[in-house]
């Protein structure tokens, strides 16, 4: 990196800063704005603001980008990571243009395109071509340019055979398709990212990644993208900076970089995690005959685990009405959101109203393989004559962790599957 | 050596940096947006494109029935269908320019905040979209003029005013951008405004010489206060000079057309420059 010069310098920011205003902006009409006006000039309280909000006073801002200082030279495949509202999105939006920074300046050498979101600007009616000369023009490109290249286009695109129908009649998959072949051809020095890979079916991803990789290879263009796919990342990327709070927290290489990035995702997770205000599905209601007040990780400090070991936890929950027949169900999730597997225990025979409950528990890992998994737990009572259950409580997000593998084997959980069961034998 | 950048991006824009040069290299996005705007506006409608017709006929009928018939207003003599058509596609050209291009923002929202192009070239497409329905419009005008010239007892005359048609419909289009983009730059804050737009442009319809001639406020060859107020709306003028060149009705108030097209260029600076500002950040409070 020591030999790069200014003149190989793409992307150089200083001192980058947005600032949003929390609450209600500006009241959305004239005549509200005036009244709060004049309200405050008589030291009277806004007619306009929310009974009780006043924790997010209007004048009350938030930093969705914290002071960046990034220099991105030219060939460069940076990856941008980061929990969400870490202020990646942001700062994509700065670069693009889309709206204007605070405090602090991007300098850029080369023209720049982004692909916020595939698609944009596509009308449902106009054809395939149609799309792509508007779309090519919306991102930038001159007619000229589009003709010389829409041959290539609609090739990579898989989409030939339509080409001359509108888009509304497309499956979504093809239309993203299209949308990506034209963002692709674009000649733009300096390509924007923002988790387009995420659609599209496993084999277009891995012909759009590399493209992406031929391009900044072949032209050396330079590339910046977004996501939370890890693999993508990997594949596509040879630096990577890790984005927390509106800060850029680490700079560099590309498996430090996730390394860090899990551990920032971990680390906010406490040893007791509160369902007290925890979000509930609807249809739960906020009467709750028995409510799951919170969870308590025994014996660990942190949330990494490995398949010989055992959870141990305690969950807390308060009854509010006498019940029975209580029983837990724990839903194991992958990192996907994929249901693995589900436990079922009968939990309180008989809860007593304003009773406090802890009951603790250990999970037996053994027969699940790496990866970072999420257990949903849900409070249910089963009807013994109607054999039905109905759900008391739910908590979608009961808590995360971190299944690492032994060392001696690896385990491909991506294509090998969460559970190692002893199904086959030979005979 | 000091490095040449291709952009840099800073909170502040200076005001007067438009980026027109931009939004020239942009030019073939606005040929696309307009055509864009042909082949979608009617799909899926049994009438089509002949939608483009209908809509200043049918005005016409009403107004000659409304405004000629029942309420008896002069049109100096000439056809009265014909006057009204040639009123209703002037005003329709104005107007229709000024409210497709005054909800921009809000209406382009979501590709707005996705990717960058010069915000401009979308109100001047849409403007060039009017010009376009107006064209077709003016050759209906053309062919029901024909018709009214073979008929016996209808008179009108064309003048050599008609040949300023073309700096006609431009003004008329570059006075709705500009009134379209500055509301549309205002909106992105009051909502309200988008409601004004809705009946404020009908009421302005009749402080402009459309359903009457500005000769009825010409007293024994003297102007009244109420003529001059109208004039200086800077759409009368332009309607007056358009029916006089191909009609012969009213008048050719030469001295207000200047002061039209000042108004105009004022309008559209002001425009320009408000939009410019509001661009930047507009996505933070739409």
């Amino acid at each position: 990196m020591a030999k790069m010069e200014e003149k190989d310098i793409a992307i150089q920011i200083t001192g980058l800063k947005k600032r949003y205003r929390l609450g209600v902006i500006g009241g959305g009409t004239l005549a509200g704005d005036l009244q709060s006006w004049w309200a405050r000039i008589r030291h009277k309280e806004d007619p306009n603001s929310k009974v009780g909000s006043k924790t997010y006073g209007k004048n009350e801002t938030f930093m969705a980008l914290d002071g960046i200082d990034l220099t991105v030279y030219k060939g460069e495949r940076i990856g941008i990571i980061g929990h969400n509202g870490a202020g990646k999105s942001t700062l994509l939006k700065l670069l693009s243009r889309v709206t204007g920074p605070t405090e602090g300046e991007i300098k850029l050498d080369g023209r720049i395109s982004s692909m916020l979101e595939v698609g944009t600007g596509f009308n449902g009616e106009l054809t395939g071509r149609e799309n792509i000369y508007l779309n090519g023009a919306i991102l930038g490109m001159t007619k000229a340019e589009i003709d010389g290249k829409i041959d290539k286009i609609i090739e990579f695109s898989e989409c030939a055979q339509f080409i001359d129908t509108p888009v509304k009649r497309y499956s979504s998959g093809m239309y993203v398709k299209l949308a990506f072949a034209v963002a692709s051809h674009l000649d733009s020095e300096i390509l924007i990212m923002d988790e387009v890979l995420a659609v599209g079916d496993m084999a277009f991803q891995k012909k759009c990644l590399e493209k992406m990789s031929q391009v900044s290879k072949d032209e050396g263009r330079t590339i910046l993208y977004v996501s939370h796919n890890m693999n993508t990342i990997r594949q596509l990327c040879d630096r990577c900076i890790v984005m927390n709070h509106g800060k850029i927290i680490y700079n560099g290489g590309v498996e430090e970089a996730i390394g860090i990035y899990l551990d920032v995702e971990k680390n906010q997770q406490e040893m007791h995690i509160s369902y007290e205000n925890e979000r509930r599905p609807i249809y739960i209601g906020d009467n709750f005959m028995i409510k799951l007040m919170g969870f308590d990780l025994l014996n660990r400090s942190e949330y990494v685990f490995y398949p010989d070991e055992k959870i141990e936890f305690q969950l807390k929950a308060h009854c509010f009405l006498d019940c029975e027949n209580i029983s837990l169900r724990a839903e194991l999730k992958n990192r996907e959101g994929q249901a693995i597997s589900s436990a079922f225990i009968p939990l309180l025979k008989q809860a007593t109203a304003n009773e406090d409950y802890t009951i603790p528990f250990s999970m037996d890992l053994s027969c699940f393989r790496p990866d970072r998994y999420t257990v949903t737990f849900v409070l249910f009572q089963m009807n013994d004559i109607s054999k039905a259950s109905m759900e008391f409580d739910v908590v979608f997000r009961g808590f995360s962790f971190e299944l690492r593998q032994n060392e001696n084997i690896f385990w491909n959980t991506k294509y090998w599957g969460n559970t190692a069961l002893n199904f086959l034998e030979k005979k | 050596m000091e490095k040449k950048w291709t952009a840099v991006i800073k909170p502040k824009k200076k005001l007067l940096d438009l980026n027109l040069k931009e939004t020239f290299k942009y030019r073939d996005l606005i040929w696309l947006f307009v055509a864009r705007d042909f082949k979608t506006r009617y799909k899926q409608t049994i009438l089509g494109p002949l939608w483009f017709i209908i809509q200043p006929l049918m005005a016409s009928v009403i107004h000659t029935l409304v405004f000629g018939q029942i309420a008896g207003l002069s049109t100096d003599g000439v056809p009265q269908f014909l006057f009204y058509l040639a009123g209703s596609i002037t005003w329709g050209l104005f107007s229709g320019a000024l409210t497709a291009t005054s909800n921009t923002f809000v209406s382009n929202a979501g590709v707005f905040g996705k990717v960058y192009f010069p915000r401009l070239t979308t109100p001047i497409a849409t403007s060039i979209t009017q010009i376009f329905n107006f064209l077709i419009q003016f050759a209906i005008f053309g062919g029901t003029a024909l018709v009214f010239f073979f008929l016996p007892d209808e008179h009108f005359r064309v003048t050599w005013v008609a040949a300023l048609t073309p700096i006609l419909v431009i003004q008329l289009a570059l006075l709705g951008l500009g009134f379209g983009i500055i509301i549309s730059s205002l909106t992105t804050k009051y909502r309200d405004l988008q409601v004004l737009v809705g009946f404020g442009v009908q009421l302005w319809m009749y402080i402009t010489p459309i359903v009457y001639t500005s000769n009825e406020l010409i007293v024994d060859g003297v102007v009244s206060k109420l003529y001059v107020a109208m004039m200086l709306n800077p759409v009368s003028s332009i309607v007056e000079l358009f029916k006089y060149g191909w009609l012969g009705a009213g008048s050719t108030p030469w001295l207000f057309w200047g002061i039209s097209w000042v108004t105009t260029f004022v309008v559209l600076i002001f425009g320009i420059l408000i939009f410019n500002k509001i661009e930047k950040n507009f996505m933070d409070t739409v």
